[in-house]
């Protein structure tokens, strides 16, 4: 009984921490699904995130709400920027160059954190104050059960938004065939930015959840996140949005689960084993679209 | 005042003349054919008067207005629509939601209000619906609304094309061989619908096809292009019995 209660814990502990992973990798995914590239400056900002909370909330004193919406907002404003100044101009260039750019925007990011707050961590009290939930003996951490209720509502809404919304749709018809869609009157550019804005929005959303749990911030916090929900974009097909909230989920799983059960240094090495054996069964990943190239 | 105008347009690939000094003038209601040998540019001077291409030299004139240098969202805007010889639906959206995406510009809506679905949000999604299905059932495509368009069969792909078209809102609807792979039952109806679009949408057409028999079934009027360069235009009657039409189909 004891086993089975906390073998549960680790579950819910599991999915905490990839419902993070999730809402990092659907940016990833989304983006790749219309920009066709890797923005891997997407990991980085959760940590501008992070740091425009502790602005909004240490510094400025402002209301937790108002210093969410305000760290949601800024995030999605650069995106669209850093899309427009970096990656725009490299829409018809070949893909390596894109990446590079990407890198490098990510390294300008992290050193401009540096610049500004110094490499020293900052402690950060969570702005979440709820009370550890008690469900017969199983206990579930405050965070985590805020953390799981955010992801699945913003889960939701993106699901609506892109089924159902006139915007999702041509969000959808862009990431078929941009080509056509300009051809029915989608402005491309105008679907890009909402994207890179909606990818960023919940960026900002998993670094606020990212440092209400773990309550420390520095300038390099979003690399091993980023890379984690990369992996997690592709384990789960890249591209596909429901793939990625899977992705993320069972990565978070696999590495609490492993951590709890199998060796916490190991943990790392064996989700990236899943990865390699997930890509050697299904190329395209769990919910990816296998695509036949026409020769 | 014609609708479209086009004056000594011309476009070169590297040291190709594609389309050379191509002069067109297309008056409202009417229905043209583009005809002229494989690779005559007829699909390079669609993709000229749909932004797809910038020309090299030459001007466009949409209702007197210029149209060279602007995006091709903005030109389909402005009123031009087009089809695909290749068919180029979005596959993996249902046969409704291909004509939705092409309604994004009529009915407008915030994000924010799509996001948290204010009344707004179903108000306009209903109108849309409504429209979109209005022009499903001029090709009684209405029963499959919620198929996937990668589903659908030929035929009914090509249509659904138009319809995806012609949602546009289109002053002026480009085909590009809209009968292409049809048998010629296929052919004969949708000959009917064509003139029964232009009718009833009160739009006018142009379109490129191989079938002699559709284009000289329907078309009002005949432009033949071979090598790039305009070679006859005219009735039916009078291009398909010019001797240089002819010599260009059947080689000398």
């Amino acid at each position: 009984m004891k086993l089975v209660v906390n073998v549960i814990e680790q579950l819910i502990n599991g999915l905490g921490a990839g419902s993070i992973y999730a809402l990092i990798a659907l940016g990833y995914s989304m983006v790749y699904g219309i920009a066709k590239m890797i923005n891997f400056a997407h990991g980085d900002i959760i940590m501008v995130g992070a740091y425009a909370l502790y602005v909004f909330v240490v510094l400025l004193n402002l209301p937790v709400v108002a210093a969410v919406i305000l760290t949601i907002g800024l995030c999605a404003i650069l995106g669209i920027t850093v899309e427009r100044i970096a990656y725009k101009p490299l829409r018809k260039a070949p893909p390596l160059a894109v990446l590079i750019t990407a890198i490098g925007v990510s390294f300008f990011l992290q050193n401009a954190a540096l610049l500004i707050f110094k490499s020293n961590p900052i402690p950060f009290k969570s702005i979440v104050n709820v009370n550890t939930i008690k469900i017969g003996s199983i206990s579930i951490r405050g965070i985590t059960a805020v953390i799981l209720v955010v992801t699945f509502v913003s889960m939701i809404l993106l699901t609506l938004f892109i089924n159902k919304t006139k915007a999702g749709r041509a969000m959808r018809a862009v990431s078929e065939d941009k080509g056509a869609a300009q051809l029915m009157g989608i402005n491309v550019n105008r679907t890009i930015s909402m994207t890179f804005a909606i990818g960023s929005a919940l960026a900002a959303i998993a670094g606020i959840l990212f440092i209400s749990q773990y309550q420390s911030l520095n300038p390099f916090m979003g690399g091993l996140p980023g890379i984690k929900a990369f992996v997690a974009a592709v384990l789960g097909g890249i591209g596909s949005v429901p793939g990625a909230m899977l992705g993320g989920v069972l990565l978070g799983i696999i590495e609490s689960i492993s951590k709890a059960y199998i060796s916490s240094e190991l943990s790392d090495a064996i989700v990236f084993g899943v990865l390699i054996l997930v890509l050697l069964l299904k190329p395209s990943g769990l919910l990816g679209k296998n695509r036949i190239e026409k020769v | 005042m014609a609708l479209l105008e086009v004056k000594n347009l011309g476009i070169s690939f590297g040291g190709l003349r594609a389309v050379d000094e191509v002069n067109l003038n297309i008056e409202k209601g009417q229905l043209y054919g583009l005809i002229g040998p494989n690779g005559a540019g007829k699909t390079t001077l669609f993709n000229l008067l749909t932004g797809v291409y910038q020309p090299t030299n030459g001007t466009i004139m949409l209702d007197g207005v210029n149209i060279v240098g602007k995006n091709t969202y903005e030109i389909n805007l402005a009123g031009i629509g087009r089809t695909f010889q290749n068919i180029r639906l979005f596959k993996n959206m249902t046969v409704l939601d291909n004509v939705k995406v092409a309604l994004t510009n009529r009915e407008k809506y915030s994000l924010f209000s799509g996001i948290l679905r204010f009344p707004l949000y179903f108000k306009k999604e209903k109108i849309m619906n409504d429209i979109a299905r209005d022009i499903l059932a001029v090709f009684n495509l209405e029963q499959e609304e919620d198929t996937l368009a990668s589903n659908l069969p030929y035929g009914k792909q090509r249509k659904l094309e138009i319809a995806r078209a012609l949602a546009t809102n289109p002053k002026l609807l480009l085909l590009d061989e809209p009968a292409a792979g049809m048998n010629p039952n296929e052919t004969a109806e949708l000959m009917d619908t064509i003139r029964l679009i232009r009718d009833k949408f009160n739009i006018t057409i142009l379109l490129i096809e191989h079938d002699m028999k559709l284009v000289a079934g329907i078309c009002e009027e005949i432009f033949v292009l071979n090598f790039g360069t305009e070679l006859a235009k005219g009735t039916p009657e009078v291009v398909l019995n010019d001797p240089a039409v002819i010599t260009a189909y059947l080689g000398a």
